[in-house]
């Protein structure tokens, strides 16, 4: 059964192409992971998914709906969530505002289910729930982000670069977080520049080089990878 | 650059002698038909030098000046702690709030009627400053045209009067909707557009509906304005010595008192007042309700808004329609007031004043767009008595407050800016 599916998706931003042709499956319930370089296109094809860049053409269907000339608005409230890129959290919010917002379209007895939920997850987001999120130390608004994410009670979630610039302790709790989500059964697509521990944790993996799928393959087997080991685990 | 410096302030000083020189160093005189040019006493020119001095010495030290400026003493007590807790802020700001109006509801009766009269104005600039505040503070959207929802109020109720005779009561609904709407339709398709764009098309659209109200002379009597527009009733009461409308009683024969003119005056200031605290406590409401998280979310970062399935057109709009509706209920209460209202009052400086409330509150909080709005309407009255210094004046204040607290009297969140001063 396919969550996710992109069928030959070209994105465009003004005359450039950004994607050429890119097609991605994410079964229900897997981790996928997308590694690739900087520039590659990464965040662009997972903006792509949410509408923001709407794709030039080709196909996106998300749970069997064709999503692909949807508004973000529309697709970002039917299951599917994302913990964008660099975070972006609301900083002048407080911790518990933010997660309120990403319960924006839920009941008020859902946000407060979800909200023990996330707090149990992260408990030092309970500790800080009074305070501006802005103040918190990058591990704990990535913590956040993610969490904000699961408040709308996603199928899916997409999650860009989440270890960037964290502690290697830190990317540890939130690689078992992601782990940990997969065995709730919410499907994760994953983007990292962290291939190692991206590709370890996921069943499936594509590799995207300048707009372009190059490979696609199990985890294990991209990690046994010559190529794979060449450009993206340091040899 | 020491150079540097005294190189710029020879440049402002000559700059101030080209300004003043023609300003206030030449007059013009008219002697029967003609006009003729004549020079000022010298003391106006030793003056003008003077000046020009003066701006020199300021510009060579302006570093230092400035530097010990933004070293003042801050006054306001909560600065220098951490920031309050959300929820021991909102508390002390309602107490602080009820305080000001239990205050506001007894002091008319203590004061002339002149000090009514004006405070009465401050009530509909706060009542602006309120719905502004919900546009540019928590939505973020520059609004520079919003002069032009508080002249639909104000028209509405103008013209409904003239032609169908209607109460102020009805046309406070009315007006204020028509506004709401208005916001609605014009926001619609700008709301697209960002920052300076946004700023720039709204400045447009309330030129168009100032000029609107100019050109359309059959309609709204042109520059001439409509007169004749009736001071609100007190259950079917009227103020004035005679009553006006047939089946009104009057206020002074139905109490058995002798007529003031002060009632009136009193009267429409507590009018104003209560106005004012339904305005505070409606946009309060809406604060702390999703959709005010709703404007503060897409303030702060749109892209992430959009993620969480906020739209980006409905979150927008509600803010201006919203902002648009209060600047309407200003604008009747106005009408009211005033008897008489003309294009004149609906100029783009009126937009800019409303503007430097909002913007000197704090962006955000209501306790400081308050206060801000007793300051801006009473300081240029307190600095009349310099006449036609006192835009000066007021300037000055404006440009010495944004050096010394530049994010406002009461920020609702401090957003604490650090520059890198090496480098
Ligand atoms: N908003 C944008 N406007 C124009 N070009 C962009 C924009 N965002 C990304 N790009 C370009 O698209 C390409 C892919 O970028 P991106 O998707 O951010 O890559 P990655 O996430 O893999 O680092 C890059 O060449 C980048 O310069
Ligand atoms: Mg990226």
């Amino acid at each position: 059964m396919s969550m996710l599916v992109l069928e030959d998706v070209h994105t465009h931003y003004g005359k450039i192409e950004a994607l050429h042709g890119v097609s991605v499956e994410v079964n229900k319930g897997e981790i996928v992971s997308l590694i690739g370089a900087n520039g590659a296109g990464k965040t662009t094809l997972l903006m792509t998914v949410c509408g923001m860049p709407q794709a030039s053409s080709g196909r996106i269907i998300l749970e069997g709906r064709d999503i692909t000339n949807e508004p973000t608005a529309q697709i970002m409230r039917s299951g599917l969530a994302i913990v964008p890129e660099g975070r972006r959290i609301f900083s002048g919010l407080t911790v518990e505002e933010n997660l309120h917002m990403g319960g924006f379209f839920t009941s008020k007895s859902e946000i407060r289910k979800n909200q023990a939920h996330v707090y149990e997850l992260f408990p030092r987001l309970k500790e800080r729930e009074h305070q501006r999120a802005g103040t918190m130390s990058g591990g704990e608004q990535q913590m956040l982000a993610i969490g904000r994410a699961l408040m709308s009670n996603p199928h899916m979630i997409i999650l860009d670069e989440p270890s960037l610039g964290l502690a290697p302790l830190i990317i540890k709790q939130i690689f078992e977080i992601i782990g940990h989500l997969r065995d709730e059964g919410i499907t994760v697509f994953l983007v990292e520049q962290n291939a190692h521990q991206a590709l370890h944790l996921a069943d499936r993996g594509y590799v995207l080089e300048t707009g372009k799928i190059r490979l696609h393959d199990t985890g294990k087997n991209l990690l046994e990878n010559p190529d794979v080991q060449n450009a993206y685990l340091g040899g | 650059m020491a150079a540097n410096n005294m190189r710029h302030a020879l440049f402002c000083a000559i700059v101030t002698l080209i300004i003043s020189f023609p300003i206030l160093g030449l007059s013009l005189e008219a002697k029967g038909v003609n006009i003729t040019l004549s020079g000022a006493k010298t003391s106006t020119y030793v003056a003008i030098v003077l000046a020009a001095v003066a701006v020199f010495v300021f510009q060579i030290f302006r570093d230092t000046f400035m530097g010990a400026l933004g070293k003042l003493p801050n006054l306001n007590p909560l600065a220098g702690r951490e920031p309050m807790e959300q929820t021991k802020r909102v508390k002390l700001e309602s107490w602080l709030l009820t305080g000001i109006v239990v205050f506001a509801l007894f002091w008319p009766f203590l004061v002339s009627r002149g000090s009514v009269d004006l405070a009465t104005l401050v009530l509909i600039y706060i009542m602006l400053a309120l719905g502004l505040n919900v546009v540019v503070g928590l939505a973020g959207l520059l609004d520079l045209g919003y002069v032009a929802f508080y002249a639909v109020g104000a028209y509405t109720f103008a013209l409904l009067s003239q032609y169908t005779g209607i109460s102020f009561w009805m046309a406070l609904p009315i007006g204020a909707l028509l506004a709401g709407l208005t916001g609605m339709i014009l926001g619609f398709p700008v709301l697209r557009l960002r920052g300076d764009y946004l700023a720039i098309v709204t400045l447009g659209f309330g030129e168009i509906i100032r000029i609107l109200l100019n050109n359309w002379t059959t309609l709204t009597g042109g520059p001439n304005g409509i007169g004749g527009i009736p001071e609100p009733t007190l259950f079917g009461m009227e103020f004035g010595r005679r009553v006006k409308e047939e089946g009104n009683t009057s206020f002074h024969e139905t109490f058995g008192i002798a007529y003031s003119g002060e009632h009136k005056v009193i009267f429409l200031y507590l009018i104003a007042l209560v106005l004012a605290v339904i305005t505070a406590l409606i946009i309060r409401r809406f604060m702390r309700m999703p959709v005010g998280r709703a404007w503060e979310a897409l303030r702060e970062d749109e892209i992430a808004a959009r993620s969480l399935g906020l739209s980006r057109t409905a979150v927008k709009l509600s803010a201006f329609t919203i902002g648009a509706f209060f600047a309407g209920f200003a604008g009747t209460v106005f009408a009211s007031k005033q008897g008489f209202i003309s294009p004149e009052s609906f100029v783009f400086l009126e937009s800019a004043i409303i503007l430097a409330i909002v913007v000197l509150g704090g962006m955000g909080s209501q306790l400081g767009v308050i206060l801000a709005a007793i300051a801006v309407t009473i300081l240029p009255e307190l600095a009349r008595e310099f006449s036609e210094y006192r835009m000066l004046i007021f300037g000055a204040a404006m440009v010495l407050m944004m050096v010394w607290r530049p994010q406002g009297l009461l920020p609702v969140r401090r957003i604490q800016i650090t520059l890198n001063k090496q480098g």
